[in-house]
């Protein structure tokens, strides 16, 4: 283990992304986000990577996803409305499998919003901001220490699915210090950028899906003249009008990550042995909600806390084991109620689900959290 | 577990002061966890910074009721100590902050003036601010916050801050 | 076969530009700039954004990245950045190019990253029918500027110029033999580029303008346009629709890709 330091959340996550192999960051600087982009440029260039600060925000995409291609790992950073402006090219790293790493610190919006305070207002976005259909990971640490262990797993999801991954830290996170102790490189399993299974004289196709339902495209520069398109493709990479490869290449997209959803849906659960209210939380209010139940607790009230980091694909499965277990579950998140409307669906009517939102710049207390569980606690369910 | 409060004027140094008392914490095997809040500006405008320090892990990462603030400016003294509590300890700039906010245990100390009379600068109040606060709270030794500044400050101005750290330390009897 | 043939993926083509489009004489330069120089296909990406130009990657064989509407030239910065030993050539139009991506486009060349941009000026957006760019002169009749445009027109040229592009050259469909030099010249270029090649689109420009079939066009260009010092030597009142053609400026300056590096070496302890 190294030394116990102080450290920034997202210092923590520009550092797990460069221990996880990238070598190249483009972006646009953002409050709350700004700091992933300073410590990038200072850093990269010695570890012979790449820095670049873009014209705007769809530059600072477009730039990572042709360094993907031409096969560097690569992350951008930003916050809401540069989130907004990335979301066309965002889809278009999902239809073309390029691998990348976007870092969203949520702030308050809309547009301008409250631009220094924090927000988990982005949620939704992360999930459905594109036009179209196709599957995202989106992930939401806690701690700092996690903001660099979940920085590290999305680099190795974006290789290892050849799509998009979205950090989806909070301003709480991204720009409180605690104390980490981070891993050891030795330790930190890195997944390596994927290679063509045959040349091209042997009629190598780039988008050909292996057993994973992954296809291998090659990095630009590499001899395989391949061809990536934002057009619906079949396994030559080449555009195709036909209904059926549409169709089919709508359903691998998918499939290619439903079928580890288990695998990919990290969450933890706490005092749940017993409990017969639930507190279902992620991101900085998570931290928060733990202290509030801890409160609740002390009073004799039986309530639990799950903990989502894995907030898409959306841990469906755990929502409904709770619900069966739980009578009712409070969802406090800093919006106007967005992830509760997935936990409602989830739940299916098996526990009642409560929305406790908040969006007025402040983070909740404990007090405010552990107020609403004393009153789930009291009402007589319905 | 200590919850302490900086808050001044944007400039003052209030957030970096925070960052060296809550690693001073960590050099002393302690949790602790930093967090500001800030406006637009990059310079005035109240800014506010907050450390806990606790033996264990600290999950909600703001001050829910702080045992001490400092306060640079009459702004920021009269935003944010309103929430403290009654065996808590105010400590403020005497001349910066004329009209103290009520509370029982008040510490006025002339911070800034200290660090022009003994420095030379007005840039040295943070860290006259921290010898004072470890004073207050005991929260780390003295040894340590000393550390903690040698790390975070530019080499050829350790001295000075050292100076600083004692200054305010010895500020109060 | 011809002997540029190789850097076509033949069996992507026929292509799917409409008869009279000058859009292959300008993808064929390309082909025979390639040629000229001995371009190293494994070593060389084509990146294109999104209109009837922008389809030319996909029949050319090289790597080749057809990208998302005016974003051609980010994407194609991440990918000399990333791999510095690679050339890299952009194909874009008008739209593409001036108005979407114009952002885009006067910051590469404030770099002076070395990307070689071809633009294919149609002055129209074509392959949807007919609508206004920033390069469809006043006056001139689009679908959305069916009372003819009261816009005023770029001049691609003096743009990349003013923003710090160190070669500009302007050709046309018509004269498509210098315009295989003047790529060629772009393309050895260590910096940004712009090529201007004035193309006809004649379905859904110059058939609304009254400029006659591609013939009529092409013969437009070929008593128009005016090798550069030809052109300086006119008198204003006789310029009237004329342009200059030919290498219109060049310059030295420090290339992007080469001044990071230094970066990386001084961050890594050199001098």
């Amino acid at each position: 283990m190294s030394q116990a330091r102080l450290m920034q959340g997202n210092e923590a996550c520009a550092e797990g992304a460069m221990a996880a192999g990238v070598n190249f960051f483009g972006g646009y600087p953002i409050t709350p986000s700004t700091e992933i982009a300073e410590i990038m440029a200072k850093e990269l260039p010695a570890l012979g990577g790449t820095f670049i600060q873009m014209e705007d925000e769809i530059a600072g995409i477009a730039v990572v996803l042709g360094a993907a291609l031409a096969g560097r790992k690569a992350l951008t950073a930003t916050s809401g409305p540069g989130f907004s402006l990335k979301q066309e090219l965002i889809g278009y790293g999902c239809i073309a499998e390029i691998p990348l790493v976007i870092a969203n610190v949520q702030r308050m919006g809309p547009a301008t919003g409250q631009p220094t305070s924090p927000a988990q207002g982005d949620v939704m976005q992360a999930r459905w901001g594109t036009h179209g259909d196709h599957p995202m990971i989106a992930l939401s640490p806690w701690t700092v220490r996690e903001s660099f262990d979940v920085a590290v797993m999305a680099v190795n999801y974006a290789e290892r699915f050849r799509t998009p991954v979205i950090i989806l830290l909070d301003e709480v996170v991204g720009h409180m210090r605690e104390k980490v102790v981070l891993p050891k490189a030795e330790d930190i399993e890195i997944y390596p950028r994927r290679k063509p299974n045959c040349t091209r004289e042997e009629g190598y196709k780039p988008y050909t899906p292996m057993a994973d339902l992954v296809p291998n495209p090659a990095d630009f520069g590499t001899g395989h003249h391949i061809h990536v398109t934002g057009l619906i493709h079949d396994e030559t990479g080449f555009p195709t009008g036909s209904s059926k490869v549409t169709e089919d290449t709508i359903q691998r997209l998918h499939q290619k990550i439903s079928r580890v959803q288990d695998e990919i849906t990290h969450y933890d659960e706490f005092f749940m042995e017993d409990a017969e209210y639930a507190v279902l939380t992620y991101g900085g209010t998570a931290r928060t909600a733990y202290a509030a139940v801890k409160m609740a607790r002390q009073q004799g009230i039986k309530v639990g806390m799950v903990r989502l980091m894995t907030i898409w694909p959306f841990a469906d499965k755990v929502i409904k084991k709770v619900a069966q277990k739980v009578k009712k579950i409070l969802v406090p998140e800093m919006n106007y109620g967005q992830l509760v409307l997935e936990v409602e669906r989830a739940a299916a009517g098996q526990a009642a689900v409560i929305s406790l939102p908040k969006y007025n710049t402040e983070i909740f207390t404990p007090k405010e959290i552990c107020t609403a569980i004393e009153e789930l606690a009291t009402e007589v369910v319905k | 577990m200590q919850q302490i409060r900086l808050c001044g004027s944007g400039g003052q140094g209030v957030i970096t002061a925070a960052i060296i008392l809550a690693e001073a914490a960590i050099m002393e095997g302690k949790e602790s966890v930093q967090s500001q809040s800030y406006g637009p500006e990059a310079r005035g405008g109240a800014s506010k910074a907050e450390v806990i320090i606790s033996e264990e892990f600290i999950y909600h990462p703001k001050v829910v009721t702080p045992d001490v603030v400092l306060a640079l400016t009459q702004q920021a003294a009269d935003k944010y100590s309103a929430d403290l509590c009654d065996n808590g300890v105010l400590v403020i700039d005497e001349d910066l902050v004329p009209d103290s906010p009520e509370h029982p245990n008040v510490i006025k100390v002339p911070l800034t003036r200290l660090a022009v009379e003994g420095l030379g600068k007005d840039l040295f109040t943070n860290i006259v601010s921290l010898g004072l606060l470890v004073k207050v709270t005991g929260v780390v030794s003295f040894e340590t916050i000393q550390k903690s500044v040698a790390k975070r400050v530019p080499p050829a101005t350790i001295e000075k801050n050292m100076q600083a750290l004692r200054i305010g330390f010895d500020a109060l009897a | 076969m011809r002997s540029y043939e190789k850097y076509f993926r033949m069996n992507r083509l026929p292509h799917i530009w409409c008869p009279g489009c000058g859009n292959g004489i300008v993808m064929k330069s390309i082909a025979k700039a390639a040629e000229q120089l001995g371009l190293d296909q494994d070593n060389t990406v084509i990146v294109s954004g999104i209109g009837c130009s922008s389809r030319a990657s996909g029949y050319m064989n090289f790597d080749t990245l057809h990208t998302a509407h005016g974003r051609a030239i980010p994407f194609a910065t991440g990918i000399k950045l990333a791999n510095p030993k690679l050339k890299v050539i952009v194909i874009t139009g008008d739209g593409d190019c001036t108005a979407i991506g114009g952002n885009h486009f006067i910051h590469g060349a404030r770099r002076n990253i070395d990307l070689t941009v071809i633009l294919f000026n149609n002055n129209i957006y074509g392959m949807t029918g007919g609508q206004a760019s920033p390069l469809t002169p006043t006056g001139k009749k689009a679908t959305t500027a069916p009372f003819g445009s009261v816009d005023t027109a770029f001049d691609p040229c003096e743009l990349a110029k003013a923003a710090g592009a160190s070669y500009i050259a302007r050709g046309t469909a018509f004269h498509a033999k210098p315009l295989v030099d003047l790529i060629a010249q772009g393309i050895s270029n260590n910096g940004f580029s712009l090529v201007e090649a004035i193309t006809q689109c004649p379905i859904s420009y110059g058939r609304r303008n009254k400029m006659g079939d591609a013939a009529g066009m092409l013969k437009w260009m070929s008593e128009n346009a005016v090798p550069l010092a030809a052109y300086e030597k006119l008198a204003e009142e006789q310029k009237g629709d004329k342009f200059p053609i030919g290498v219109l400026y060049q310059k030295t300056a420090p290339e992007y890709s080469a001044e990071y590096a230094k970066v990386i070496k001084l961050a890594q302890g050199g001098k």
